[in-house]
C-alpha cells in the first residue's frame, strides 16, 4: 500500500496510484485546522535515500473531507485516512471527524519527526500519550485503527504492547529516522525546517529490526514501512512480521507503478521457491 | 542527485516592466519545456521554466509577482543561486509547420523550443498576446530568429486587436498547421487547447503549486485525473489539458486547500 505523506495530497493523486497497482491509499496525514507546511526545500536527496521535512501541510479535516470521499468513491482500492493533532485531544476531534465519510480504517501519524517546535515531542515516544489517544478514539467510534509509530525509541516494543492493550487494530512502522544534511558552501542544513526525516533505503534495515521486534511482542496485525523498494524488500519485511508492507520513497526510484512492480517481484519469488501462500513467510524470520 | 547546485548569476537583462532574463554559466541540458527548481537560501525555492540556454548557460525569466519573485528579480552578476533539475516533459516536436502562442513571460520557453525547431528546419508562425503594447515580450528575439510573428494587443495599441486565440483561429482557418505549442496564461491555454481540439494536435504547459518537482510530494497533482504536472507535465497534450477540469476554475495553496482561480 501506499505510505503517508508520498503523493496522496488529493483525492484525484490518490485515485491516481491506486491505479497503478496499490493494494490500499493512505492519505497525507490531516490535522485540525490548516497548515500551509514548511518552505522549500522539503527534501533532499543523498546515497541512501532523502530527506524531507514537509511539515505536515494539509487543508484541515473539514476542508479535507471533500477529497476523501472524491477518493473514497473513485479510487479502485481501500483508502485509508491518516490524522494528526497536536494535542491528544485534538488527535481523537480529527478522528472522530475523519471517521464521517466512513474510511475502511484510520491510520493514527503519531510520530512525524518534522514538527516538534510547533507540537512538540511525538506522541509515539511514550507508551502513556500513545494509550489515551487511542483508547479515546476506540471509545467513539469503531472504525479500526492504526497505530503508526517512530523508530527512534529505545522501548518501541514495549509502546506498540500499549498500543495493543489500548485497543489498537493494527500498528504500521516505522515513520522517518531524524536527521540533517548541511549544504557545505552555504554552511546552512539545506532543507528550510533544518532537520529532517530519512526515508528510503537507508532506513530499510532499521525498519526491519522494528518490525521484527514489535511483531513478537504484540499479536496483532504489523504493517512494514520503511524503504521498501523491490519484492525482495517486501518479503524481508514480511519474514520480519509484517503482514503488509507500505511503499513511499521508491515511487522516486521505480516510478508511480513501483506497486505494481513489487507484487509481481514478490509473486514470481514465492512460485519459483515454491510456496503455496505468502502467509507461509510471514514471521519465518523468527 | 536531487539536491540543489549552487550556480553563480552571469548577468540580468529587463525584458519588459517586472519581467527579467537571469543568466547562470551553466550547462543545463533542458529540453525545450522543462524547468528548474530555484533556490535562495533561507526563504524558498520555486519553479521556473527554461527560457535559454546553449551549452556554455542557460537563463531563466522571472516575473515578479510575490515575495519570492520579487526577491529572485533583484538578484546580480556574482550572486549564488541553487539549481535542481531540469524536471518534466518537455515540448515534442513533430512536423514541419508550427504554430507557438505565447502570453507574458510564458512566451520565453517557446522561443527556447523555437529555436530548436528552426535547427531542425521548421516553419514556425509565433503569435504574441499582451493586453498593450508595452507589455509585449520577446518580440525582437522572435523575429531575429526568423520566425513570422503575429502580436496581438487587447486594446489594439500594436499588431492585431484581440487575443492570441483569435489570431489562432484566423490562421487555423487560413492554413494546415501540423502542431500548435502553447505557453501562458490559464484561460488562454484552455482556450488554445479547445480551439485545436480534433482539428490539430496540440501541447501546452500548465502550472501548479509544486515543492518537489520530482514525483514524490504530490501536490501538483491535478483534478479529476491525479497525474502530477511536475513528471507527467508541465508540457501535456491539449486532450489530456481538457480532461483536467480544475484549469481555469481553482488551483491549491501551499497547505493544498482549494482556492477558486
Ligand atoms: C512548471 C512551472 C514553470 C514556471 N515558470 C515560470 C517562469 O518561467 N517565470 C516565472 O516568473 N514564473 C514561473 N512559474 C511560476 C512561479 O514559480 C511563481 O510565480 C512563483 O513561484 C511565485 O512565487 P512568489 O512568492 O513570488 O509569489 P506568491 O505570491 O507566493 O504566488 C503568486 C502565484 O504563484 C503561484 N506559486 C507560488 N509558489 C509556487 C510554487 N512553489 N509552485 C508553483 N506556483 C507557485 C501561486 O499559487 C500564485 O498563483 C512557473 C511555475 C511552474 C509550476
Ligand atoms: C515527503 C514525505 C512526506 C511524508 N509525510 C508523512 C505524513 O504526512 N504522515 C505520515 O505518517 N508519514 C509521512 N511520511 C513517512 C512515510 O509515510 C513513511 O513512513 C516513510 O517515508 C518511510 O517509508 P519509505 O522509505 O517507503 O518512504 C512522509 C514521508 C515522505 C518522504
Ligand atoms: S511537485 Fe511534488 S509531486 Fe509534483
Amino acid at each position: 500500500m501506499l505510505a503517508s505523506g508520498v503523493m496522496g495530497v488529493s483525492g484525484a493523486s490518490l485515485k491516481y496510484v491506486s491505479e497503478n497497482g496499490a493494494g490500499a491509499v493512505v492519505s497525507k496525514s490531516i490535522g485540525p485546522e490548516e497548515r500551509k507546511g514548511h518552505p522549500n526545500p522539503v527534501l533532499a536527496e543523498f546515497k541512501g535515500g532523502f530527506l524531507n521535512a514537509v511539515g505536515l501541510p494539509n487543508a484541515g479535516v473539514e476542508n479535507s473531507l471533500g477529497e476523501l470521499e472524491f477518493a473514497q468513491k473513485n479510487a479502485s482500492c481501500p483508502v485509508i485516512v491518516s490524522v494528526f493533532g497536536g494535542s491528544k485531544d485534538e488527535f481523537v476531534d480529527v478522528a472522530v471527524k475523519a471517521n464521517s465519510i466512513g474510511p475502511p480504517m484510520i491510520e493514527l501519524d503519531l510520530s512525524c519527526p518534522n514538527t516538534e517546535v510547533d507540537f512538540g515531542k511525538p506522541f509515539a515516544t511514550s507508551c502513556d500519550d500513545a494509550a489515551y489517544i487511542i483508547r479515546e478514539i476506540k471509545q467513539r467510534i469503531s472504525t479500526p485503527i492504526m497505530a503508526k509509530l517512530a523508530p527512534n525509541v529505545p522501548n518501541l516494543a514495549e509502546i506498540a504492547k500499549a498500543c495493543e492493550d489500548a485497543g489498537a487494530d493494527a500498528i504500521s512502522a516505522v515513520n522517518t529516522m531524524p536527521g540533517m544534511l548541511i549544504d557545505i558552501e552555504t554552511k546552512k542544513p539545506v532543507l528550510y525546517n533544518k532537520s529532517g526525516g530519512v526515508s528510503g533505503p537507508a532506513l530499510h534495515p532499521i525498519a526491519v529490526k522494528c518490525v521484527y521486534d514489535i511483531s513478537r511482542t504484540v499479536k496483532i496485525p504489523v504493517v512494514g514501512i520503511g524503504g521498501v523498494t523491490t519484492g525482495k524488500d517486501a518479503l524481508q519485511m514480511m519474514m520480519a512480521g509484517a503482514t503488509a508492507v507500505q511503499i513511499g520513497t521508491a515511487i522516486y526510484y521505480r516510478g508511480i507503478d513501483v506497486f505494481r512492480q513489487v507484487c509481481e517481484e514478490m509473486e514470481t519469488y514465492l512460485k519459483e521457491n515454491n510456496y503455496s501462500s505468502i502467509n507461509e513467510i510471514i514471521g519465518a524470520a523468527h | 542527485m536531487e539536491y540543489p547546485k549552487m550556480v553563480t548569476v552571469d548577468r540580468v537583462e529587463d525584458e519588459a516592466a517586472g519581467i527579467k532574463n537571469i543568466f547562470f554559466k551553466h550547462d543545463l541540458q533542458a529540453k525545450p519545456g522543462q524547468f528548474v527548481m530555484a533556490w535562495l537560501p533561507d526563504m524558498d525555492e520555486k519553479p521556473f521554466a527554461v527560457g535559454f540556454q546553449t551549452a556554455e548557460e542557460f537563463g531563466l525569466t522571472v516575473s515578479a509577482v510575490g515575495p519570492f519573485s520579487n526577491t529572485f528579480s533583484q538578484v546580480k552578476p556574482g550572486d549564488r543561486v541553487g539549481i535542481r533539475g531540469p524536471y518534466g516533459t518537455g515540448y515534442k516536436l513533430e512536423g514541419k509547420k508550427l504554430v507557438m502562442v505565447g502570453g507574458g513571460y510564458g512566451t520565453a520557453s517557446l522561443a527556447l523550443l523555437a529555436d530548436h525547431a528552426l535547427q531542425q528546419g521548421c516553419e514556425i508562425t509565433f503569435i504574441v498576446g499582451a493586453r498593450s503594447k508595452d507589455l509585449l515580450v520577446y518580440t525582437e528575439r522572435i523575429k531575429q530568429m526568423g520566425c513570422t510573428l503575429i502580436t496581438t494587443t487587447n486594446d489594439g495599441s500594436e499588431g492585431m486587436q484581440g487575443f492570441t486565440t483569435d489570431a489562432l483561429e484566423k490562421l487555423l482557418s487560413e492554413q494546415t498547421v501540423d502542431k500548435v505549442f502553447s505557453c501562458g496564461p490559464e484561460k488562454m491555454l484552455l482556450k488554445v487547447a479547445e480551439v485545436c481540439n480534433g482539428k490539430v494536435s496540440c501541447e501546452v504547459s500548465l502550472e501548479r503549486y509544486m515543492k518537489c518537482g520530482f514525483g514524490i510530494c504530490g501536490h501538483c497533482c491535478v483534478d479529476p485525473i491525479g497525474i502530477r504536472l511536475c513528471v507527467e507535465g508541465p508540457v501535456v497534450p491539449g486532450e489530456t489539458a481538457l480532461k483536467i477540469t480544475e484549469l481555469g476554475n481553482y488551483h491549491r495553496v501551499q497547505s493544498s486547500r482549494k482556492e477558486t482561480l
